[in-house]
């Protein structure tokens, strides 16, 4: 079938000498694993409208599905960030739910809250009778409509602007870039307008948008395809930034940004449109500016986000036969940063890796640096590694590319020389 | 240069000058002549105008020359464009103290452009402009007290001093600012066109720019998007003749802006009549409302320089701008309409100067005693409160988190 062919391609691409398959098509450890982070820097107070069953909110940590009483046991503290798969009579919903590929979860998504919210509509090239160039709206256009699904002509400067127009009145548009690297043409709409209008209005207006695209580097798509929009939006106040990385997060926060009042840019990758996994039946919303533990551990954190956290996980199985025991945390939330995870973590391994797929200079990684250095500082053992994409126009030679993105060899090797430290 | 400056000078003042005379020969005077103003102002008798300077179009027919209005609505007018001639000129004069910084774009000698506009429109209907906004936000119900506040930076300013002069706007009223990239507007405008339509409100959008901003690419854009799905947006394009320092003719191969829609069919104005410009506004509204989209080019000039920054005087004569207030100034127009049609005297026109001078004297007093906003307030409305998500995982848990 045709998504076997491309799945196969893309393992290929993000292989380095030979991954197995199964990489991409098992779930990973604890992503459908519903994080209730109940810190003293945040509270939370849990309602359970369907069950009629309230829980109150401590100041313990907890993790897993299921009924949580304030008092039970499988209640962790703060300080020990590790993911616990509970599996309790009424929800184990891990080896139910079912599978499906990134886009089919993107999709799914969209077509909740489009169902949900009469307001919530798309705007983008090719996204209603095409169905999308990565068929994330494959099929909508039928369902919901011209108007709903609206096929703009290629002008994302004023689409952008048409939509950030329409959110000031109160609906909630979702703009589909068909390449991140396209918004460029928008910048000024997104950056001057979309980030700014709550501020110098005063609060009088809000701009719920949700702002999407495949960006990052695909298989020989060129330099110009090959952008990576986060470092540009970055530093633009009132935007807010996630990344998704699985079919189960990518839903997730898909749902959240199209509730957030805020403008949210969702950055999706091109290579990881194929990537199968088990997402629960029923419905959840992730939160726009948490975290995601991927793997717990002791030695070191990576911290890392998108495609990268996938080489990230094939370097962690080198790391563990070599005797090491990293922690990886998918940042998931761009801007802000998830400080109270990423704290916690540093706290307990006193070492960082940042790996990215953005550039080097004015990267994500280096406002993280930053942040961590400032917060944490007094944590650290060694000095932060962040391991990014070379300051280059991504060439279009096939081993050159490969050069340019981080390859997990390199992520072992550094993860080697920090825990010299 | 400078002959051909004059000549295009000239072309600006020999509009008016014709047109001032037509003026004068279609006015007949009323039977009932001492008429008080108390009564003028509540008399809503239709009395029919003709409007001088014909229309040109492109495109489409033209509306007709005669302008129905009442004697309540010319001296609203009046009323109207006077205060906001006091308001700008008061504004240079903080500006000059030095109570207002920044960029400060004003907007006298335009006046007929925005209270023309208001008199065919309601408040369903949505106005976005450039930054040459402060007539266009007292127009769309703001008082002069928060536009002053808002222009010196204070608390009680309509964006609470956080957006300065080019960031002015009113949601409830559907004033949607106040921008300060040009042309960044027209495709906000052809948003809240299609929200409108998408949410099945009977208003249109009208989406002002600049003869300046007339050249932006995603102004044709907008236009071709709005053409093409049949929003009910207006673009109006306030030409004024100069972008900042550049005349029309240094930076238009065609200065015809009504024509540049192209297949959107377009109205050239007389800017300075403000009966013309509600003719062609109620006009364009019909059209926008059962077609699409519709272009206006509203004829106008600017007395001030493009802002506060800019004399003015460097590319234009001083005689040019002199012979426009003389012949085309709008207030002037409906002051000798008010006066030849006897529906107020000249000491009931007096009478109204005062009233609008001191409210806009008492308006800049109490904005001068507005304090500044709280230094918390620099942190407030980046994003909205409780970073607005809700969250809950697959078993229906509710959470709402609040970070602080």
């Amino acid at each position: 079938m045709e998504s076997t062919a491309l799945l196969q391609k893309v393992t290929a691409g993000m292989a380095f000498r030979g991954t197995p398959a199964s990489l991409l098509s098992s779930s990973s450890a604890s992503s459908h694993v519903a994080r209730i982070k109940l810190g003293s820097r945040s509270v939370i107070r849990a309602v359970s409208r369907l069950s009629g069953l309230t829980v109150k909110a401590t100041h313990l940590n907890a993790y897993g599905f299921g009924t949580m009483p304030h008092n039970s046991t499988a209640l962790k503290t703060v300080n020990k960030a590790v993911a616990v798969k509970t599996e309790t009579g009424s929800t184990a919903t891990a080896q139910q739910g079912h599978e499906l590929l990134l886009f089919e979860a993107l999709r799914e998504g969209l077509e909740e809250e489009m169902e949900r919210d009469p307001t919530v509509c798309v705007i983008g090239e090719d996204v209603g009778h095409y169905g999308g160039s990565y068929k994330v709206t494959k099929g909508m256009a039928e369902k919901f409509g011209d108007l709903r699904l609206l096929d703009t002509p290629i002008a994302e400067n004023s689409f952008t602007g048409m939509a950030i127009g329409a959110a000031m009145t109160g609906l909630r548009p979702i703009v589909e870039g068909m390449n991140m690297g396209f918004l460029l043409l928008a910048f000024n709409q997104i950056a001057n307008n979309c980030g700014m209008l709550h501020y110098t209005s005063g609060g009088q207006f809000t701009i719920p948008i949700v702002i999407r695209g495949p960006g990052g580097v695909g298989k020989q798509l060129g330099a110009e395809h090959s952008q990576r929009l986060e470092s540009y939006f970055q530093s633009v106040p009132g935007l807010q930034m996630v990344a998704c990385s699985t079919p189960y997060n990518a839903k997730g926060l898909m749902k959240a940004a199209i509730r957030s009042e805020n403008p949210v840019i969702l950055f999706e990758h091109v290579l990881l449109y194929n990537l199968k996994e088990r997402i629960p039946d029923e419905e959840y919303v992730l939160c726009l500016e948490e975290a995601e533990l991927v793997r717990p551990g002791q030695d070191i954190t990576i911290l890392t986000y998108s495609r990268m956290r996938h080489h990230v996980l094939q370097a962690v199985k080198t790391l563990v036969s070599k005797g090491y025991d990293p922690e990886v945390i998918d940042i998931r939330s761009l801007k802000p940063f998830d400080l109270f995870a990423i704290g916690n973590s540093v706290k307990k391994t006193h070492k960082v890796l940042i790996v990215e797929e953005c550039m080097r200079t004015g990267g994500i990684g280096a406002s993280l640096r930053a942040a961590i250095m400032e917060n944490f500082f007094d944590e650290l053992d060694a000095p932060i590694g962040c391991l990014s994409s070379q300051d280059v126009p991504t060439p279009y030679a096939g081993p050159l590319e490969d050069l340019t993105v981080v390859q997990p060899p390199q992520i072992v090797f550094a993860v080697e020389q920090l825990c010299k430290h | 240069m400078a002959s051909q400056l004059l000549r295009r000078a000239g072309k600006l003042i020999n509009v008016s000058a014709s047109a001032t005379k037509n003026l004068a020969s279609s006015l007949a005077p009323i039977s009932q002549a001492n008429r008080s103003f108390a009564s003028a102002a509540e008399d809503t008798n239709p009395i029919t105008i003709e409007i001088a300077v014909p229309y040109k179009a492109h495109k489409c027919e033209p509306p007709s020359l005669l302008a129905t209005t009442t004697p309540q609505e010319l001296v609203q007018f009046f009323k109207t464009m006077f205060l906001m001639r006091r308001m700008e000129i008061a504004a240079d004069s903080l500006y000059k103290s030095k109570f207002i910084r920044g960029f400060c774009h004003l907007y006298d000698g335009q006046e007929a452009v925005c209270v023309g506009m208001e008199a065919a429109l309601t408040k369903t209907d949505c106005i976005v402009t450039a930054y040459r906004d402060h007539c266009i936000h007292l127009g769309r119900g703001g008082t002069v007290k928060e536009i002053m506040s808002e222009l010196m930076g204070r608390k009680d300013g309509c964006s609470l001093g956080k957006g300065g002069s080019m960031h002015m706007y009113k949601k409830e009223n559907n004033f949607y600012g106040g921008n300060g990239i040009v042309g960044a507007q027209t495709p906000l405008g052809a948003g809240l066109a299609f929200a409108q339509k998408y949410s099945k409100v009977e208003g249109v959008t009208l989406a002002m720019y600049g003869d300046g901003a007339a050249n932006q690419g995603q102004l044709f854009e907008a236009m071709n998007i709005a053409a093409l799905w049949d929003l009910p947006v207006i673009f109006v394009c306030e030409n004024n003749h100069y972008g900042m320092g550049t005349a029309e003719w240094r930076s238009a191969k065609s200065p015809e802006y009504y024509r540049r829609g192209d297949y959107v069919p377009g109205l050239k104005v007389d800017g300075m009549d403000a009966l013309a410009v509600k003719q062609a506004v109620k006009y364009a509204k019909e059209y926008a409302l059962t077609k699409g989209a519709f272009v206006l080019e509203m004829d106008t000039y600017r007395y001030h320089g493009h802002s506060m920054s800019d004399p003015g005087s460097t590319y234009r004569t001083r005689d040019e701008i002199s012979g426009v207030r003389q012949e085309r100034d709008p207030i002037e127009r409906i002051r000798k309409l008010l006066l030849a049609k006897e529906i107020v005297t000249v000491a009931d026109l007096k009478n109204m100067e005062k009233e609008a001078k001191k409210e806009v004297d008492d308006a800049v007093a109490q904005a001068k005693e507005s304090p500044q906003p709280d230094p918390s307030e620099l942190l407030s409305h980046i994003y909205v409160k409780g970073l607005g998500t809700e969250v809950f995982g697959p078993d229906r848990k509710e959470f709402t988190a609040v970070l602080p």
